[in-house]
This record gives C-alpha cells, sequence and structure tokens, in this order.
C-alpha cells in the first residue's frame, strides 16, 4: 500500500463541480431575494435569473447524471456503514485532540462514510425535492386545473423554500469543513487539478502505470 | 364660393368652433368613395338636427333603424342573466342619480333629439337619430347641455363638454361626415357625471391627443387608433358594454374575419400577448389570472385631466353670507385647472389624477343590486351601487383594476330605498340646484320615477365600481413584477392565487432560516473548540 496522487477528479466532474457551486450560489441568491431575504435585486430580474441559472443547473445534472452512471461513478456515492462510526468520532472528539483523520482515500472511494451518506442524502432527498418543487413551481401553468392547486402550489413553494435551505446550510458545513484536517488549500486543491493523495494497492499502482500513466503525478 | 362664405362667416363669429376644429385629427374614413360635401341633399341651409337627419337617410335608409335598437339609443339594457332592466334610463348611479325627472339636461347626451320624458321610450320618428354627434368630421357639431338632444343653434348657454355654446353649422357639419373619431364620442363619453372625466377615470379630453404615456393606441405617436378601432360595429350596436363585460376573450384572435362582438385586448393581442422568451413566457402565464389591464394601466386620470373619486351629496344646500349658493375650488389639476371641492348645489367633492385603481376578481359581471333601481338597501352599512362578480376559482375571472367612486347620496330613511332627485329644472320650483331644498328634489323625483316615498330623507355612504380599461400605458411602463410581487403590493387583497414574494413561504423560509442558523451556530462552536482544544493539545 502507497500513497500517491493520483487524478481522482477528471474534468468533467470538476467543471461540474464548480459549474454547480456559481449556479447554487446564483440559485441561493435569488431565491432569497425573492423570499425577501434581502431586497439586492428587483422581483423581476431576480425571477429571470432564478430561472436560467435552475435550467442551466438542470443540464448540468442531467449531463452529470449520465456520467455517473456511463463511468460507474455513481458507486461513490453510495454509503457504506464501515468505518462510520470512526469518522464520526473524530469529528466530535479526535479532532479537538489533534488526532489524525481517520480515513484514507482509496481509488474508488473518494469520500469519508460520512461524506458519502451525506451526498447519498442529498443526491437522494433534497436535490430531487428542490428539483421536483421547483419544476412543478415553474410549470403551474400546466396543472393549475388540479383540484386546489392553489393550495398545492402554496405547499410546494414551502418545500422548495425548505429544500433550499438545506442545500445552504449544506454548504455552510460543506466549507467549514474544508478547513478539517490537511487545510482549506489541501482539501480545496484536488478539485481544482484534478490529483489527489490516494492510498493504492499495490496492484492498482501496477496498473495505474502500465495503463493509465498520466492518472500518476510525479 | 358658398363653402368659403360658410367657413369665413364661421371664423368672424364663431372663435370657439375654430378651437374646437383645430384639435380635431385627420378624419378617419377620408379614403372613402362618398364626398358628402358633392351630394346635393346637403347643400342646403338646415335649421335643426332632425332636418340633417332626414336628409342622411334618404341614402343611408337603414340606419335610424339599427341606431334605434342600440344602447346609445334607447338608454336601456336587459341583462340576459338576471332579467333586470338596466341603462341610464333605469339605474340610480353615484353621480347625479337620476336621468328621470331632469331630462333635458340628462338627455342632452342622448344619441338622438327631443326626449324629455322618461316615461315614454325615446321618440321613435326616424329623425329623432342623431348622425352628426357621431359622424361630424367638421369639429364644430355639438349639443346644448340643456337641450335634450339639440344642438345650439345660436352662440347661448352651454354645450355638453362646458364649454360656450356657439351657432352650429349644420350645412358644414353635413357635408363633412366621416367614421367617428375620438372626440365624436368623447363629446359625450369624456364628460359623463358632469364634467371632464368625473365619471370613468379612463376616459377624458386627454384622449382627443394624448400623448403616448396617457394611452399608447390613441396617441397619434402612437398607433394612432380611434375608438371604433377596438369598440367595433354591427349594424351600429358597438363591442364592449360596461353592463356586460368581456372580463377575458380567451378565444383571441385567428379566427377569419373580423370578430364584431368583442372589444378586449385579447381580441387583438391574443392570450399569449408577450413575446416567447423566458421572461415573456412567464409574463404569459399570467393572463389566465391577471386581465392586461392590471399591468398596463398602472394608473388611471392621466394626461393632465383629474377624476371624481368622492361625491358627497350631502353637504350640497349651504349658502354663503348673503344666502347664495356658492363654490369652491381647491383642486389644482397638473395643467392648473382649479377644480370645485365644493358646490352648493352637488356637495363636496375629492379628485386624484394618476390614480392607482383598486384591484377586484372580476367574470366581466356586474350586478346592479336592486339599490340601483330603487330597491331596498341596508342603510348601516356602506351602499354598493354596483358590485363586481368573479372570484378566483370560477376559471373566467381575471383581477382588474377599477375605478371605485364612493360617496354620500340621499336615501328615503322611511323606506330605506335610494331616492331618485329632482336636481335640474330652472323652471321648477323643486329642482335641487334652482332652491337647494331636498325635501323638494326628493319629493319630485320619486313622483317623477313613480316610487312610493316616506318624506323622510337621509345620506349614506354608497360606492360603485367602473372598470378600467382605457389609457393604456407603454409596455414600458407597464407595471413591474414586485409591484404585485411583494408584501403590501397592489395586489395584497386579493384573495385565492399564490403569488410568489408577498410571504406566502414564510412558514418553510423561518424554519429555514433557523435549520441555516444552527448550521453556522454548529459549525462556529465546533471551528471555537478545534481551537483552544488545539492550543492545549500542541
Amino acid at each position: 500500500m502507497s500513497s500517491r496522487m493520483v487524478k481522482v477528479y477528471p474534468r468533467f466532474e470538476r467543471l461540474w463541480h464548480w459549474t454547480q457551486m456559481t449556479l447554487i450560489f446564483v440559485l441561493l441568491f435569488t431565491g432569497m431575494g425573492l423570499n425577501g431575504v434581502h431586497g439586492l435585486l428587483p422581483f423581476g430580474p431576480a425571477v429571470m435569473l432564478h430561472t436560467i441559472a435552475a435550467l442551466v443547473l438542470l443540464c448540468v445534472w442531467i449531463f452529470a447524471t449520465f456520467w455517473l452512471f456511463t463511468t460507474g461513478t455513481w458507486r461513490q456515492f453510495i454509503p457504506k456503514m464501515r468505518g462510520m462510526t470512526k469518522v464520526a468520532r473524530f469529528y466530535a472528539w479526535g479532532i479537538f485532540r489533534g488526532e489524525k483523520h481517520p480515513y484514507h482515500k482509496l481509488l474508488w472511494r473518494k469520500h469519508n462514510p460520512l461524506q458519502a451518506i451525506t451526498y447519498f442524502g442529498l443526491k437522494i432527498l433534497v436535490f430531487p425535492a428542490i428539483w421536483i418543487t421547483g419544476i412543478l413551481y415553474l410549470t403551474y401553468n400546466l396543472w393549475e386545473e388540479v383540484p386546489n392547486a392553489t393550495l398545492w402550489l402554496t405547499v410546494i413553494a414551502n418545500l422548495h423554500v425548505l429544500a433550499a435551505w438545506v442545500i445552504a446550510s449544506f454548504v455552510v458545513v460543506h466549507v467549514y469543513l474544508l478547513t478539517v484536517g490537511h487545510g482549506f488549500r489541501q482539501h480545496v486543491a484536488p478539485m481544482v487539478t484534478g490529483y489527489d493523495c490516494i492510498d493504492l494497492t499495490p496492484e492498482q499502482e501496477a496498473y495505474l502505470e502500465t495503463n493509465e500513466p498520466w492518472r500518476l503525478q510525479s | 364660393m358658398r363653402r368659403v362664405l360658410t367657413a369665413l362667416a364661421l371664423i368672424a363669429t364663431a372663435a370657439p368652433a375654430l378651437a374646437q376644429q383645430s384639435s380635431v385629427p385627420e378624419i378617419p374614413g377620408s379614403d372613402s368613395t362618398a364626398d358628402h360635401s358633392k351630394f346635393e341633399v346637403l347643400q342646403k341651409a338646415f335649421t335643426s338636427g332632425p332636418e340633417v337627419t332626414e336628409a342622411c337617410l334618404s341614402c343611408h335608409t337603414e340606419a335610424d333603424d339599427q341606431v334605434m335598437h342600440s344602447i346609445h339609443f334607447n338608454w336601456e339594457f336587459e341583462n340576459p342573466r338576471t332579467g333586470e332592466l338596466l341603462g341610464k334610463r333605469n339605474v340610480i348611479n353615484a353621480f347625479c342619480g337620476n336621468v328621470v325627472g331632469n331630462e333635458p339636461r340628462c338627455t342632452s347626451c342622448h344619441a338622438g333629439y327631443g326626449w324629455d320624458d322618461m316615461h315614454q321610450p325615446p321618440p321613435q320618428q326616424s329623425t329623432a337619430v342623431d348622425c352628426l354627434v357621431c359622424h361630424d368630421r367638421s369639429g364644430q357639431y355639438t349639443k346644448l347641455a340643456t337641450g335634450a338632444g339639440h344642438p345650439p343653434m345660436e352662440a347661448k348657454g352651454k354645450t355638453i363638454t362646458g364649454a360656450d355654446a356657439w351657432a352650429v353649422d349644420l350645412s358644414k357639419a353635413a357635408m363633412s361626415v366621416g367614421m367617428p373619431g375620438r372626440e365624436n364620442c368623447g363629446q359625450c363619453h369624456f364628460y359623463g357625471g358632469g364634467g371632464d372625466n368625473v365619471k370613468h377615470g379612463d376616459l377624458s379630453s386627454a384622449l382627443v391627443m394624448p400623448d403616448v404615456h396617457t394611452d399608447v393606441h390613441m396617441s397619434p405617436d402612437g398607433a394612432n387608433m380611434v375608438c371604433t378601432d377596438c369598440h367595433v360595429t354591427e349594424k351600429h350596436q358597438w363591442a364592449g358594454s360596461r353592463y356586460d363585460v368581456h372580463a377575458t376573450d380567451p378565444e383571441g384572435t385567428g379566427r377569419p374575419g373580423e370578430r364584431r362582438r368583442v372589444a378586449t385586448c385579447e381580441s387583438c393581442h391574443g392570450t399569449e400577448p408577450h413575446p416567447v422568451d423566458i421572461k415573456g413566457m412567464k409574463l404569459n402565464d399570467h393572463t389566465d389570472v391577471v386581465a392586461c389591464q392590471t399591468c398596463h394601466i398602472p394608473t388611471m386620470a392621466k394626461g393632465g385631466v383629474a377624476t371624481k373619486t368622492w361625491w358627497d351629496w350631502s353637504t350640497a344646500g349651504k349658502r354663503d353670507a348673503d344666502g347664495n349658493a356658492y363654490s369652491e375650488e381647491e383642486f389644482v389639476q397638473s395643467d392648473g385647472k382649479h377644480l370645485h371641492t365644493y358646490l352648493s348645489i352637488k356637495g363636496d367633492f375629492r379628485w386624484e389624477e394618476e390614480a392607482q385603481p383598486i384591484y377586484e376578481w372580476f367574470d366581466g359581471q356586474v350586478s346592479y343590486a336592486s339599490a340601483a333601481q330603487g330597491g331596498k338597501i341596508d342603510p348601516t352599512q356602506p351602499v354598493g351601487i354596483n358590485e363586481i362578480e368573479g372570484d378566483a376559482h370560477d376559471g373566467k375571472s381575471r383581477i382588474w383594476p377599477f375605478k371605485k367612486m364612493e360617496g354620500r347620496q340621499a336615501y328615503d330613511s322611511g323606506n330605506d330605498t335610494l331616492v331618485y332627485s329632482h336636481v335640474w329644472g330652472p323652471d321648477t320650483d323643486t329642482a335641487l340646484w334652482t332652491n337647494l331644498d331636498w325635501g323638494k328634489a326628493i319629493a319630485a323625483g320619486m313622483k317623477a320615477a313613480g316610487k312610493e316615498y316616506s318624506g323622510e330623507y337621509g345620506f349614506i355612504d354608497t360606492y360603485m365600481y367602473w372598470p378600467t380599461t382605457h389609457m393604456v400605458a407603454p409596455a414600458s411602463e407597464a407595471l413591474d413584477c414586485q409591484s404585485c410581487h411583494a408584501e403590501d403590493g397592489r395586489l395584497a387583497n386579493i384573495a385565492g392565487v399564490f403569488m410568489p414574494g408577498t410571504g406566502g413561504s414564510a412558514m418553510a423560509g423561518l424554519l429555514g432560516k433557523i435549520l441555516f442558523a444552527l448550521a453556522l451556530l454548529g459549525v462556529l462552536g465546533h471551528a471555537l473548540l478545534r481551537l483552544f482544544s488545539r492550543k492545549g493539545e500542541h
């Protein structure tokens, strides 16, 4: 087992991540404006920006989903219980004692168990919630004939707003956790360069050296 | 030569007429195949309106019959839904009240001659139709304010617009007929209720030559349209009745042939009028809920002419120290004109310019409570002279802008009915405007209307809705989204619709903010703990 700098985030994944980040910020900002949290944007332009950002993000999302399933990367997001308590204990206790992060990235396991389950929850619950409610919200005129449509729209709008706040809370924790462990810059760098320090089995190392040498740094 | 002489005579004797003439827009329909000045039957000295009509009918043989079937002539409308007999002839309104008993004054705007008794239908002889009031394009035909529809034949009295009267040249008028212009319709419709823009709020003399801000359709710098471009006709019957409004026209355009019975925005612009882009599509989504007028007429009473918003009849009758009727003119319109805020004969007024409408769900039906026809009222409540029908869930109503005319009117405090009153009649001793005596005026009015009167009267609060549909602003001046999509926005009183941005997701917002605050607090606490614990550790 040796630690090597391996390209774990291909270009598309990085592009996806940063596009998504930008769009989520635009969506949160405009969405908050629409809900009276701030008055920095007039309602009309805020709606337009929100709608456009959402549609672009939806396209990115469709591509990303397609990519996840064709490349098999979707497995990275399947939560596993193994090591979960260790990681949880680290954040709750060990981190204050100066312990080392108990999780070591593996080639097919970029996320620690806590990360994985968080992303899984986001992808299976929160993102679908925001998308489904958002699309229903936007296309209200297509289903307004449904009985009590106004009431349903109110429910949908509320769920949309709630999901948005869950995402905003995720962003806070997500950004904060970048400061944990190796430090902020080391955490952000892989998402920029694509390379991260990974524990490779000799077999993996040999495979990569022979077949995908460009994925190994130095 | 004779025409030149006539013109010279006009210049010499009728300055007001000239003033009128200069404001006449280019003659619509001037591409007609008939030049009426060449018609021999019109080349004579007419001495009365009916004589001209007789000449008109010698060619337009069916016109009299057509006009006599119109609401313009009968002032009567039978509501097909309720069977109520409405129309000026029957209802009490929130302005001067009623026609009956005040005929020569009120019927001066009748599209016919000599109607001086509401107990009778309007005169039925064919020459009683007034062709010129709509079709004169010389700009100098008018009607006498108190002449039961007849034009002034000498410079004496006032015209229906309140101007000093001049001697109308009927011959000139007859020879210059054409399709109606804005000022033809406006002579009556701009001056209803006793003055310029008093009644509607969205119909005033500002529309004769409006700038684009005042009316993008009618402005010569805009589409330069005239009333009849939208209020299309079929056999002298006009589309667009206030008693039976088309609040929407889902059929829109797109049918072969011009539709003659609707005068809605959608009849020309369709139901998806905005461009198909992201903004336009969202705006088009609104058309099933919001009337075009709501966004595109942000204010009425534009172009420098205010509208009356309050009329308190109860204060009428006061006299000055010398025992004479008096007036106050404390409202100054933006064109500098002073408007009456009190008149001994009419009471107190309030005016508004660039007035913001009020908004209600509206399916096009205006119900006239029996109060408007002399039925029972509840004097403990403000009385609705009319009521707007429609709601969010009937599938056909739209949110519409209205002028809400409010005021105080006389009622029979013994029988709890609104009263008919006799206000005009210089030769009688019962007219309010002659004697300032409410008791006599009401007794005479009730007698004229054939209604039972207890002999006791009081005053109650009344209101009346006037749909706002003219004075459409250019698209650039339409309401912004946040005019309504904001807490306390313009549609704050509108129920039954979810309006993003008005606080409808406040519950989820609060929950979300708590969650967000907890996340921040958690992160902050964690960071602090790390900071302090590390100190101890290393």
